[in-house]
């Protein structure tokens, strides 16, 4: 950290949101102090500031005072860098303290923690603030353990597209992706990606964890068009709506065993015909999963109908002993 | 902090500091330095180099003015910087995901205060609110509105100090218990809620996922929590091994990688032909035998060799039992009636059609295992 860089950047910022006009670089040297006597030095000092200044979310604005101006001038309009008046309750601010704990070790926990030192500084109650810090009864997390949430992330938030190497359910070869982003969504405590797929022209989601190397940026900031009323979260969700449970199974389960297909069961009688086991009666909708749910029990469930189900139930034994 | 800290990052503290004074009127030292995480001799060395701040031109004069005589910061004079800068884009967003998110833990009693802050920051963020959208975050609950009332029981017996009574569906045994445990918090940790507490069957801290809570009820005795329970770090993943666990070695196929995915394994390595050879611990081989018999020829047990064998043991049984049916015997008289039931929580989600949903779970060990795949 160099103070002196420091100084001169407060310096700037205080100088060109104290104009009106624009003022040149030239300008700026004369009343920043700290800034060097050679032109090239100057010239490379402050693209370097302006730069920062801009990563810092400082708006600066470039333009001219008169139209025949020769030099380009720099303001910082005070409506465009002041964070707007904002007060909260009591209850507000202590809500705001506990979210700002659920990026704790993750990718935004940085960007939480500036968020809140911004509103702190805008004068919200430090002691509400602190009750929903340091509150214990609850601890919500958000975790980010995928190395791609931050370029895909920084992807969606400046709208550009990307490539990286996906490897998909089933197939043993990662393949090349190219991707629109259009968000990215956690569920069931793994993030995806949905978009554009540009390879397929076709949506497609993308699990974050199957992402393997890095994701690069292949076009410019803004090239990216979200299309009208997209909802990610809706297009995540819609890969595994269940389909409504419209087939019947009759299950015979050995008698204190199969919870779990007891649980929501529509009929459940013993077997007069097979003393220790009852006849299970109940509903599901895939015949995959419903038959992976029913092999778990082994010896202790039989699919008595139908006969799509038992052999689904059948295979997987076999293929236990293959 | 300071060593570490970039001059950009020091300038945004310095840009948040005036401000932050300057709302307050007068505010001591110390709880700045607090609130700002540094030391007050850093503190001290901020307020310094703000009021060293000099401009040049046209005249040179200092556009800022403080003191901090007694321990007791004022700015006089801040000029343009007396309001904070605006919220960036990864700001707002963060908060707004946050805040979204806890919207949708159930059995919350803030939801009021939570959507006015949303609303209010929102409009305070602007066009930088924008992007949060493209972020989304779901909390789950299959079980909806049953969970929301197993939620706010489990708050109401926290806020009470209370001990609860617990129906609790344990998967990998496919069973049903009771027992009473003493609450310590509502976790919500790779999108699910979980009830933390000191199980009293158990004697150890256990974790309970609600979508899995049968019943509960909030008992007329107080919690009386044991020095020994210590709250999980969750941190370091909600599956914590031990050195008691059974080291469990399978191999998987192509269609059976996703369990390399839904588990946390010891260690994963690819073998030929997309195959992957995965290491589990587990205290409890239970579900170790339901994935494998699920699994079928997609995953095998190759260790420990008992395991293994009583995998096989388990599924020659029931094929046996398939053998005895006569090949008639599908559907008993008299139950073509209208069924009307629900396939409930166990239709659940599935996210890859190849994959069938699982329900596997190892309460308070391995609670991580599945992806909303619950068996």
């Amino acid at each position: 950290m160099s103070r002196r860089k420091t100084e001169r950047l407060l310096g700037l910022v205080v100088c060109l949101l104290s104009t009106r006009r624009y003022l040149t670089a030239d300008q700026i040297r004369s009343a920043v102090p700290g800034y060097p006597e050679t032109d090239d030095l100057f010239k490379r000092m402050f693209e370097r500031d302006k730069e920062d200044l801009r990563e810092l979310g400082v708006p600066l604005e470039t333009g001219f005072n008169h139209p025949f101006d020769d030099d380009p001038g720099y303001r910082i309009r005070r409506q465009a860098y002041e964070l707007p008046e904002l007060r909260l309750e009591a209850d507000e601010a202590a809500v705001l303290g506990l979210a700002a704990r659920v990026w704790s070790r993750a990718q935004l926990e940085g960007a939480a923690a500036g968020a809140l030192l911004k509103l702190r500084a805008a004068g919200i109650d430090e002691a509400s603030l602190e009750a929903g810090e340091s509150r214990s009864d609850i601890e919500p997390r958000l975790a980010t353990p995928e190395p791609a949430f931050g370029p895909l992330w920084e992807a969606v938030r400046d709208r550009r597209p990307v490539t990286f190497s996906y490897r998909a359910v089933g197939r043993s070869e990662p393949q090349r992706r190219e991707l629109e982003p259009w968000g990215v969504v956690n569920r069931h405590g793994h993030w995806y990606v949905a978009g554009l797929d540009r390879g397929r022209q076709a949506t497609r989601v993308f699990r974050l964890g199957r992402i393997s190397g890095p994701v690069k940026f292949c076009g410019p900031a803004g090239s990216v068009t979200v299309p009208e009323g997209t909802d990610v979260r809706e297009l995540v969700r819609g890969r595994d709506e269940t389909p409504a449970p419209d087939r019947t199974a009759v299950l015979r389960i050995r008698s204190g065993t199969g919870f779990g297909l007891r649980r929501h069961a529509v009929d459940v009688r013993p077997d007069e015909n097979q003393p220790g086991w009852d006849l299970v009666t109940t509903r599901f909708a895939d015949v995959g999963g419903f038959a992976d749910y029913a092999a778990a029990d082994g010896p202790d469930v039989v699919v008595l109908d139908p006969p799509d189900l038992r052999e689904a139930v059948i295979a997987r034994l076999k293929g236990v002993l293959a | 902090m300071s060593a570490s800290v970039t001059s950009t990052e020091r300038l945004q503290r310095l840009l948040a500091l005036v401000p932050y004074v300057v709302s307050r009127k007068v505010v001591g030292l110390a709880e700045t330095a607090a609130a700002f995480g540094v030391t007050e001799r850093e503190l001290v060395d901020d307020l310094n180099l703000l009021w060293c701040v000099e401009l040049r031109a046209p005249d040179p004069y200092c556009p800022i003015d403080l003191s901090y005589e007694g321990g007791e910061i004022v700015v006089s004079q801040a000029e343009s910087i007396a309001r904070p800068l605006r919220l960036a884009v990864d700001e707002a967003s963060a908060l707004l995901v946050a805040l979204r998110m806890l919207a949708e833990v159930p059995g919350h009693q803030d939801r009021s205060a939570m959507s006015r802050l949303i609303a209010k920051l929102e409009t305070a963020a602007g066009e930088a609110a924008s992007a949060s959208s493209q972020v989304a975050v779901q909390v789950d609950m299959p079980d909806g509105d049953g969970a929301e009332g197993v939620a706010a029981r489990i708050g109401a017996a926290l806020a009470a100090g209370r001990r609860v009574h617990l129906r609790y569906y344990v998967p990998q045994r496919d069973e049903a218990t009771e027992r009473d445990v003493d609450p310590m918090r509502l976790l919500v940790v790779e999108g699910r809620p979980y009830l933390e507490g000191w199980c009293r069957r158990a004697e150890a801290v256990r974790l309970f996922r609600l979508d899995r809570v049968l019943a509960l009820e909030v008992l007329d005795v107080p919690k009386s929590l044991p020095p020994e329970a210590e709250h999980r770090d969750v941190d370091q993943g909600l599956f914590r091994p031990s050195d008691d666990d059974v080291r469990v070695e399978l191999e998987l196929s192509t269609n059976g990688r996703w369990v390399a995915e839904y588990f946390p394994c010891e260690s994963v390595s690819d073998l030929e032909d997309g195959r992957l050879r995965v290491v589990l611990r587990t205290p409890d081989t239970g579900w170790v035998r339901r994935l494998a018999l699920r699994l079928g020829e997609d995953g095998r047990v190759v260790s420990p060799p008992d395991l293994a064998a009583e995998i096989r043991d388990a599924a020659a049984a029931a094929l046996a039992n398939y053998a005895e049916l006569p090949a008639d015997t599908t559907r008993p008289a008299g139950d073509r009636r209208r069924i009307t039931g629900s396939y409930g929580p166990f239709a659940c989600t599935n996210l890859f059609p190849s994959r069938p949903p699982c329900r596997l779970g190892l309460q308070g060990r391995l609670p991580a295992e599945e992806d909303g795949h619950d068996w």
